[in-house]
């Protein structure tokens, strides 16, 4: 393993701000993986860093295909995640809606930019997100629709679902979107929420992500994980939305990962002053909850469950 | 007549909406929306909003048609100093059409742009954000510019950006209007949580102005703190003046001022060592229409937009 800082910059105030990536094997560019680019995303990090670890032990005992590099970079905003902030401290800026970036231009594009130099030219590129719609997610891998996406080798994760998101322009910034544009095949590897760190899952996204690299052929055979999922792949389009009918005090009694059949009971939503069931939420459909709020006040019109039927 | 064109329930007792003031004089069949208020912390379109619903009141027979003022798009984003929705991570204005079936701030903005579409022009203020000073300007996209520049023209600010066209700003209130016919103009004046009253008072003139050659104001306005014709710029002709260093920015310059290349306009020092870490000079002689105004910088924050003249 070779440590080494992508980028730093200093900080009128702070300590230096610096990305740093760990590499793994010499050879083809073949893997780059992305933890936390916001600083809720601690498991996004926790997960890198366990990748971090067991990257290590499998190049200790030679388990890497001779031939490819792989880089992890398990934070690329540690100055937010210190200050307990999800976006950019100063200014509020979402680096991950700043690529490709931009040598000359705004401290989050120059972010951005070196960043994305540091990973473009591999062969596969996988970040570890998490989405502006806060909640619980079952694990899957997301790829946006440009064209390039690789629904095949997405599978390859073995995690229960595939989601294929059609982009709108604001997407068109994303590291996801701008690494398949550069010819990298990326996925977006979801679980969990967002400021949580829910063991069980990111244990399941690093077997994913360790999984994949045994199926693409970049560890030798003693490294083989469980054998996953054969993913259910749908257009995320299709999940069954189901959103607050009325604000109040969000009660839920299923969370996402549960199967549901169609009428079953999901949640109350409670009125905040009376203790009255102003809304009882039941499936419309059966189907595993792909997603779930976690929040304990709902607002109207706000999405509550998203089930998956396929 | 107060109109709430969006009302949701929040969880506990109190509604979010969005309201217009409907002011209507004359037999004029034309209509224009004075939208305001989508980042909580642009505060220059609260002014306009009261000076233009205040000119109504004192003369309501020079108005022929209808005025709308939407002084809040974000209303628990001014009223909780918040830039964006508080709770939600887009920026507002980069979630324009909406979807009626996509999240709350999605739907919210269907509905608006349902309200705000067949208006015969939109005024869509803003006013920069806490970091940057801009001068009195009308920014435009240059797919839209041959039909809407004569149009900024009569609001008689003082520069016209007509800017490159990025898939990013298809997300935009403006853009998503403009692509459906109705046109609109973007103005940026004067800096984050502040006003600058005398920006106002002329952007209030410049709006009077576009108004009486609409046909919707019967009296012309005066023009006299107005220049007489806006300065349009050109693509590629505005260069950027980045931070270098990271610290605090000093600067005895203001904005719209004409800066010759090689001028300095400020410097970054570090208060911790007394050192001048990077003194800043103008890249091109040209006007600086946008200048920092929050002192602390990283390396790559905005300093400076001057128009290469």
């Amino acid at each position: 393993m070779k440590e080494e800082i992508i980028y730093s910059m200093s900080s009128p105030f702070r300590d230096d701000f610096r990305i740093r990536g760990f590499r793994f094997g010499e050879g083809e560019k073949t893997l780059a993986v992305v933890g936390s680019l916001r600083g809720d995303e601690v498991q996004q990090l926790h997960t890198c860093a366990q990748l971090v670890k067991t990257l290590q032990q499998i190049e200790k005992r030679k388990g890497l295909t001779d031939g490819v590099e792989i880089l992890v970079i398990p934070s690329a905003n540690p100055f937010s995640m210190n200050i307990g902030k999800r976006f950019w401290a100063m200014d509020g800026t979402d680096i991950n809606r700043m690529f490709p970036g931009y040598r000359l231009g705004e401290t989050t594009q120059r972010i951005a930019d070196a960043l994305f130099k540091a990973l473009q030219g591999y062969q596969y590129g996988v970040q570890m997100a998490s989405s502006y719609v806060a909640g619980c997610y079952m694990p899957h891998v997301k790829l946006l629709h440009t064209g390039y996406e690789d629904i095949q080798t997405a599978g390859l994760f073995g995690l229960p679902y595939v989601c294929v998101r059609q982009p709108l322009p604001f997407d068109t910034t994303l590291l996801n979107y701008n690494w398949q544009i550069w010819e990298t095949k990326a996925y977006s590897l979801y679980g969990g929420s967002n400021s949580t760190l829910d063991m069980q899952v990111s244990r399941e996204v690093q077997s994913a992500v360790v999984r994949f690299m045994e199926r693409v052929g970049l560890t030798v055979a003693d490294c083989r994980p469980s054998a996953g999922y054969r993913p259910v792949v749908f257009d995320e389009s299709e999940l069954v939305c189901i959103k607050a009918p009325v604000s109040g005090i969000f009660f839920a009694f299923r969370k996402a990962g549960d199967m549901v059949n169609e009428g079953d009971l999901l949640a109350h939503i409670i009125h905040p002053y009376k203790g009255t069931v102003e809304a009882v939420i039941t499936a419309p459909a059966g189907g595993r909850l792909f997603f779930s709020s976690d929040k304990f006040l709902a607002l109207q019109s706000a999405p509550l469950f998203k089930i998956c039927t396929a | 007549m107060i109109q709430t064109i969006v009302s949701t329930d929040l969880p506990v007792d109190e509604k979010w909406q969005i309201r217009k003031n409907v002011l209507t004089g004359g037999t004029g069949k034309k209509r224009i929306c004075i939208v305001t208020g989508t980042h909580g912390d642009e505060l220059e379109g609260q002014y306009v909003c009261y000076r233009l619903n205040r000119m109504v009141a004192e003369h309501p027979e020079w108005l022929d048609g209808t005025l709308e003022i939407y002084p809040a798009l974000n209303p628990l984003g001014i009223d909780s100093i918040t830039r964006g929705i508080p709770g939600f991570d887009l920026d507002m204005n980069r979630i324009f059409p909406g979807a009626e079936e996509g999240t709350m701030a999605e739907s919210l903005v269907h509905r608006l742009m349902l309200d705000l579409q067949g208006a015969d022009m939109v005024i869509d203020i803003h006013s920069s954000n806490i970091f940057l000073r801009e001068i009195p300007q009308v920014r435009i996209n240059v797919n839209t510019a041959d039909r809407l520049v004569p149009y900024a023209q009569w609001l008689r600010m003082d520069f016209i950006w007509v800017h490159e066209a990025a898939t990013v700003l298809e997300s935009t209130l403006a853009h998503s209007l403009n692509s459906l016919g109705t046109p609109v103009l973007v103005v940026e004046m004067g800096v984050g949580m502040r006003i600058n009253h005398g920006y106002c008072e002329r952007l209030v003139d410049g709006i009077l102005h576009l108004m009486y050659q609409m046909g919707m104001w019967r009296e012309l306005p005066d023009l006299s703190r107005s220049p007489q014709e806006s300065i349009v710029s050109g693509i590629g002709g505005v260069e950027f003046v980045n931070a270098e260093a990271s610290g605090v920015f000093l600067t005895e310059n203001r904005n719209n001022e004409l800066v010759e290349q090689g001028e300095e306009i400020g410097c970054i020092v570090s208060p911790l060592t007394g050192e001048t870490l990077q003194r800043v000079t103008a890249p091109a002689r040209g006007l600086m229409f946008t200048l920092r105004a929050y002192p602390v910088v990283y390396e790559g924050s905005l300093l400076a937009r001057i128009y290469k003249m």
